[in-house]
């Protein structure tokens, strides 16, 4: 037993390592005043204060968000309420049906997502820009959401509703004071999915989006097919901390409401 | 019934886009496969697919797929094992997913740099007498990068059903006298399957449509399903050629996704069990 423990933590530190080598490479040379990520001259902070002068560059980083958001909220209320109608559907052959055609986004190719938004906004005249990005995303963020929060709701025992039910509960309450409050780590890891999945989408959007309009992950692709940038290495370190600090927040709050919601679930 | 009206009152958007996002696309993609450029109707799309040029182009972004399938569940299931066995599991699995929060062209941008003629390995296997390797636009490199990528993707699947496990199904196992290489091949691997089929599901197919990596990491040297319907769309402009590739792809997914299939009931029923 001992042995494998040994075993397990040095494989398991190997792909740590080599999960964020490439993280910490990029942000390392972000403070390299010479030009290249091969030989580090000397420390310097000229990087990071070029994307803070680049406005264009900042828009877009904005930009990025809040699709990013926006798409992962609304993408998390359609898909708590689908995943709730497909728990109350009565027909078995309808409802595995459903699933079906709820998980063909999920396992379709990126690009032939892209593709056949880029035709389908075409054909319905959406402008190509933000709101065909933001549309896009919502699109594919929903069958995540369902998902996730599927698994939680077939958890629930029926009989919590019937018996709110007959304690006078409204439809109402029974939906925010029962199934919601009971659901609630699927949609939170639903909607930290859907956001995931915005924030690193390239291929969908590089489809969908026109001129005018641009998230991080294109720019970030014709700004590397250009060649090295520094600006980038930057950008990495940046995204980095934020992507930490959100993440520390996420565990901090999870782990809150882990306490009581993990008693009522493991009886 | 009042009850079950208002509730799908509720749900009418997520059927809408089913409706709308699901179902129109595939039959745009069906529909624009048959037209030529001029947009008359056409075969000439399909006759073109049976071509040598895209056969070989199928047949070799498969084999693509499959070796970083492979690759990826070969790393990702010990990982996803011994994750399992940490003291803060759900912290670690945290620090598994951060990179893959990391946008993916940040990440396939750092290995330019790393793989570079004057990157880091470079230099290291200088170190050792050997000369500078191309290792960018390598087959290796792409695949490299590629299993980089999805690694978090099958982990994750992997560890759900791992840490779903009963572990007094192993304590039994060991106890009636199995090895632990049959505990894990009889007990642990098989009511694991899940996960696995879920991780290969989501590592095969958007290997099989890279086209991104393919441009930055391989150079246009590997040319993917992917990277035909990119060029067929926004390059060439060929929409109906575009998507007949997209058509085949399409029905490739629905066989690998019957082959990973989940049997639902088996799952849902062990979890019941429990």
């Amino acid at each position: 037993m001992e042995k494998t423990s040994k075993l397990a933590k040095i494989y398991l530190a190997l792909v740590f390592i080599i999960l964020y080598a490439p993280i910490f490479y990029l942000i390392l040379y972000s403070f390299n005043s010479g030009g290249t990520m091969n030989s580090f001259d000397s420390f310097t902070w000229e990087h990071y204060a070029a994307v803070f002068s680049d406005t264009r560059l900042i828009m877009i980083l904005i930009n990025t968000v809040i699709v990013a958001l926006l798409s992962a909220l609304i993408a998390t209320i359609i898909g708590v309420f689908g995943a709730l109608g497909i728990v109350f559907m009565r027909n078995k052959s309808l409802r595995s049906s459903i699933l079906s055609l709820n998980n063909v986004l999920i396992v379709s190719p990126d690009v032939v997502i892209g593709a056949s938004f880029l035709i389908l906004f075409t054909m319905i005249g959406v402008k190509l820009g933000f709101a065909s990005v933001l549309i896009s995303h919502i699109a594919f963020s929903i069958p995540i959401v369902v998902l996730m929060v599927l698994p939680k709701l077939q958890e629930m025992n029926s009989s919590l509703i019937d018996a709110a039910a007959d304690l006078g509960a409204t439809r109402k309450d029974i939906l925010t004071r029962v199934i919601i409050p009971f659901i609630k780590p699927g949609i939170f890891v639903g909607f930290f999915m859907a956001l995931t999945y915005s924030l690193d989408d390239f291929a969908v959007t590089f489809f969908v989006t026109g001129n005018g309009f641009t998230t991080l992950s294109v720019e970030i692709y014709s700004m590397a097919r250009a060649g090295i940038t520094l600006t980038i290495n930057a950008l990495t370190g940046i995204i980095f901390v934020v992507t930490l600090l959100l993440v520390i927040g996420y565990y901090f709050i999870s782990q809150r409401g882990k306490k009581p919601v993990g008693l009522g679930v493991r009886k | 019934m009042q009850n079950k009206n208002s509730k799908s009152i509720y749900s009418v958007p997520y059927f809408v886009w089913i409706l709308l996002f699901v179902i129109a696309p595939i039959a745009l993609i069906a529909y624009y496969s048959f037209l030529d450029l001029s947009g008359n109707f056409t075969l000439d799309n399909y006759k073109n697919f049976f071509t040598s040029v895209y056969l070989k182009l199928t047949l070799s972004s498969f084999w693509y797929a499959f070796l970083i399938t492979l690759f990826s569940l070969i790393i990702a299931y010990p990982t996803a094992y011994f994750l399992t066995k940490t003291k803060h599991k759900q912290l670690w699995l945290l620090l598994i997913i951060i990179p893959s929060w990391i946008n993916l062209l940040l990440k396939t941008y750092a290995f330019i740099g790393i793989f570079g003629l004057s990157g880091p390995i470079n230099a290291f296997l200088q170190v050792f007498g050997i000369s500078e390797q191309q290792i960018l636009f390598t087959d290796f490199s792409f695949i490299f990068v590629s299993v980089y990528i999805f690694i978090p993707f099958m982990i994750l699947p992997i560890f759900n059903s791992l840490d779903k496990l009963n572990p007094s199904l192993i304590d039994a196992s060991q106890d009636l006298g199995a090895s632990s290489w049959t505990t894990f091949s009889k007990v642990i691997f098989p009511l694991t399957i899940n996960g696995v089929k879920a991780g290969v599901q989501a590592v095969f197919i958007p290997s099989l449509s890279l086209f991104m990596i393919t441009r930055l990491i391989a150079g246009n040297k590997v040319i993917t399903l992917g990277t035909a319907i990119e060029q067929q769309f926004l390059v060439t402009q060929n929409w109906g050629m575009g998507s007949t590739i997209a058509v085949f792809l399409i029905i490739f997914m629905v066989i690998i996704m019957i082959i990973t299939g989940q049997r639902e009931k088996g799952a849902t029923s062990y979890g019941k069990n429990k």
